[in-house]
């Protein structure tokens, strides 16, 4: 696929053309600042800037952090006091650092319901989205790798609960569990090698994200009409675009200051807000909390991989048919797993040729119920293991899966999508009309 | 009562949720001087909670993450360093593992950790309790009454019913606060336990909030600085936002109305 024509890079002086033959990188950076944007992306489409944002935020701090954290399971609490108390401006790096991954996920899931509803993983940019997933999934490890790193009681037993997750597994499950621990529990082994996982994914994810952006610059945006930029000429890019620099930074940068003062409210005057009370104690391997809750972004997937117990039918179905093998507890890790595998895969569930949500009449109220049903999920993954919840849960979890496997696939076959915009610049005009030329 | 847990679906888009555990027991709301946005230490009370905490919590509880020289820092009791000299020296001994014996207290030690093993220790117990789970378990009640740590604290300590029951060699004590309803702690607190130096009143209750807003203190001893910095990193940015939104506006003009210039 052929990129949107635009002016490249030309070297001007004579150190220019030097470099240029030798390291295009000026090229690099111009051409990547200087992308042609459609010109119609609306609000939805900022949350790259403050995902990219996120990451060097939690590097930064992350990098210094280290600096004073211990990794040893009698001085990894201390050292973190040590951090709050007695490291200039350590409260603050670590208040920062522990809503910032809270601040990421927000982020990375708006952006992702944003690419859900305006089709911005259909063809040409599977791949792009594919490549969000795996940063997704990389930052779910990270997340998980750095809450346990305090060495409190949340940080203890959730460690415990998601590493069992991978002991479920049938026949290797044991194995696996104490390969992952480097033990057979909880303890230094696993501490150490969490602390390097969790220094090293970053970077990872940061490599990742070169190629997330590199995969969609090839493609070009999508937009919120889903229709292409014309390619034809220069001239005819250019009435559907405008370069990145300086019309979408300087937009997504005011979001981002915007966004930055409601995360610098929630540092500055609840930062233990979205935190648990019981990480501020200790680890403590003999004393169990009344409930083991984690953060609030894994919450859905967590609802799910409760919601699957043994008295679903499905889930004895699934035990009778294995003879046994598939458990309830396996079942629901299969079915944790599986639901971000069906979201991974939507660029092949869903059959609709109509990109953008918006002219799918249809598929917006069930899109709608999608984000309900996420936000229900969430709220029941908090609550307590028990009826109402569960079954609440269970719905829910139906219904996330019923989304991307049977209603996206049946929705492109039945919908008759109204009519949309044959260009961006059409779909701009009809929003300021005094664009008009 | 076992402990609760609640999210808020609805805040998770304004600021992305709220998990939130609440103290199964009955939390007396206290207004205490340092909540809200702009809610500061009373360092009077700071040191009167200090009294009540050296006098009698020190008898089995511990501050082991406390050093006392953050007795002189800003944003806290706000004695000078002599006074934590001469309040060390005088109260605090400590084991010197180089003395194998122990000695009075340097403002470069920690408090000691707790005499008794049952004890836990009191450095962040303001902060590993919540009082409130907010309206509907959401928790947003925070950002002016704080999380109800030290609510707690005050709570358990006058929360005591009168009651005793031994179980299996044990004596529990009933207690409204605490989260099954009997403590193993027997009451600490009974009023005119200390004599302040200021002549402020030693009452049950009053001593209770003392000792509550000190412990607050010593689990973020950092806080007025931090809010300090929250406010200042929330007003820079604001007024970025203003700039950036006019820069964005004039940005974008020509291009929302090009036809119009077109036709000027």
């Amino acid at each position: 696929m052929s990129g949107i024509p635009h002016d490249h890079y030309e070297p001007k002086t004579g150190f220019e053309k030097w470099l240029h033959e030798r390291l295009p990188i000026v090229a690099l950076a111009y051409d990547t600042l200087m992308i042609p944007t459609p010109k119609n992306l609306n609000w939805w489409w900022i949350w790259g800037i403050v995902l990219a944002f996120a990451l060097v935020l939690q590097i930064v701090t992350g990098v210094i952090l280290v600096m004073h954290y211990v990794p040893h399971v009698d001085l990894a609490f201390a050292s973190v006091e040590h951090i709050m108390r007695n490291v200039n401006g350590g409260h603050m790096l670590r208040y920062i650092h522990a809503n910032g991954a809270s601040l990421f996920f927000l982020a990375v899931y708006i952006h992702i319901f944003r690419g859900l509803f305006y089709g911005s993983y259909k063809a040409p940019r599977e791949v792009t989205w594919i490549i969000g997933m795996l940063i997704y999934l990389a930052m779910m490890a990270t997340g998980f790798l750095g809450y346990v790193l305090p060495w409190g009681q949340m940080s203890f037993w959730g460690a415990t609960v998601i590493t069992g997750l991978f002991g479920a597994i049938p026949f290797i499950g044991d194995s696996l569990q104490a390969w992952l621990l480097g033990g057979p529990a909880v303890d230094q082994a696993a501490l150490n090698r969490f602390f390097s996982l969790h220094y090293l994914l970053p970077f990872v994810i940061a490599a990742l994200v070169a190629v997330h952006i590199w995969a969609f610059h090839t493609t070009g945006n999508n937009n919120p009409a889903g229709v292409e930029v014309r390619r034809g000429s220069k001239a005819e890019a250019e009435k559907d675009t405008l370069p990145f620099w300086p019309y979408f930074v300087i937009k997504d940068l005011f979001a981002l200051a915007v966004i930055l003062v409601i995360f610098f409210a929630v540092v500055g005057f609840m930062p233990n807000y979205l935190g648990h009370p019981d990480n501020y104690i200790e680890a403590n391997p003999l004393a169990t909390p009344a409930h083991i809750v984690p953060e609030w972004y894994f919450l859905p997937f967590y609802a799910i991989l409760r919601a699957f117990t043994a008295d679903v039918w499905v889930v004895q179905a699934a035990s009778f048919l294995t003879g046994g093998i598939i458990d309830a507890k396996f079942f629901g890790v299969i079915a944790m797993f599986g639901a971000i595998i069906v979201m991974a895969l939507v660029p092949w569930l869903d059959t609709s040729r109509v990109r953008s949500g918006k002219y799918r009449p249809m598929f917006k109220w069930w899109f709608r119920l999608l984000v309900i049903d996420f936000l229900v999920l969430m709220w029941a993954g908090a609550m307590p293991a028990e009826p109402p919840y569960s079954d609440i849960a269970l719905i829910g979890s139906a219904y996330w899966f019923a989304y991307f496997l049977v209603i996206l696939p049946i929705l492109g076959v039945i919908e008759k999508p109204k009519p949309m915009p044959a260009t961006i610049e059409e779909d701009f005009v009809a929003q300021y009309p005094d664009a008009a030329e | 009562m076992l402990k609760k847990l609640a999210l808020s679906a609805a805040l998770v888009l304004t600021t992305g949720g709220a998990v939130l555990a609440a103290g199964g027991g009955h939390t007396e709301d206290i207004a205490f001087s340092f909540e809200g946005p702009f809610g500061k230490y009373d360092p009077v009370q700071l040191q009167r909670g200090l009294k009540v905490y050296t006098e009698v919590c020190a008898a089995c509880h511990g501050l082991k993450y406390v050093p006392i020289r953050t007795l002189a820092d800003p944003g806290g009791p706000g004695y000078t360093e002599d006074e934590v000299r001469a309040y060390a020296a005088a109260n605090i001994e400590v084991y010197d593992p180089d003395l194998e014996d122990t000695r009075p207290a340097k403002p470069a030690d920690h408090f000691p950790p707790s005499n008794d093993p049952n004890a836990p220790d009191l450095s962040l117990m303001a902060k590993a309790r919540a009082g409130f789970s907010g309206p509907q378990g959401t928790g947003i009640n925070q950002l002016l009454r704080g999380i109800g740590g030290p609510e707690h604290i005050y709570s358990i300590l006058t929360g005591y019913t009168g009651e005793e029951k031994e179980v299996a060699g044990t004596v529990f004590y009933e207690n409204t606060a605490f989260s099954t309803g009997w403590i193993s702690m027997p009451p600490p607190l009974f009023g005119e336990d200390v004599e302040f130096d200021d002549g402020a009143p030693n009452d049950l209750h009053s001593e209770a909030e003392d000792v509550a807003a000190f412990l607050m203190w010593a689990a973020e001893p950092k806080m007025m600085a931090r809010k300090q910095a929250g406010f200042m990193a929330v007003l820079m940015l604001s007024l970025l936002s203003v700039l950036l939104y006019l820069t964005n506006k004039k940005l974008w003009y020509p291009i929302k109305h090009r036809g119009k210039q077109a036709n000027l």
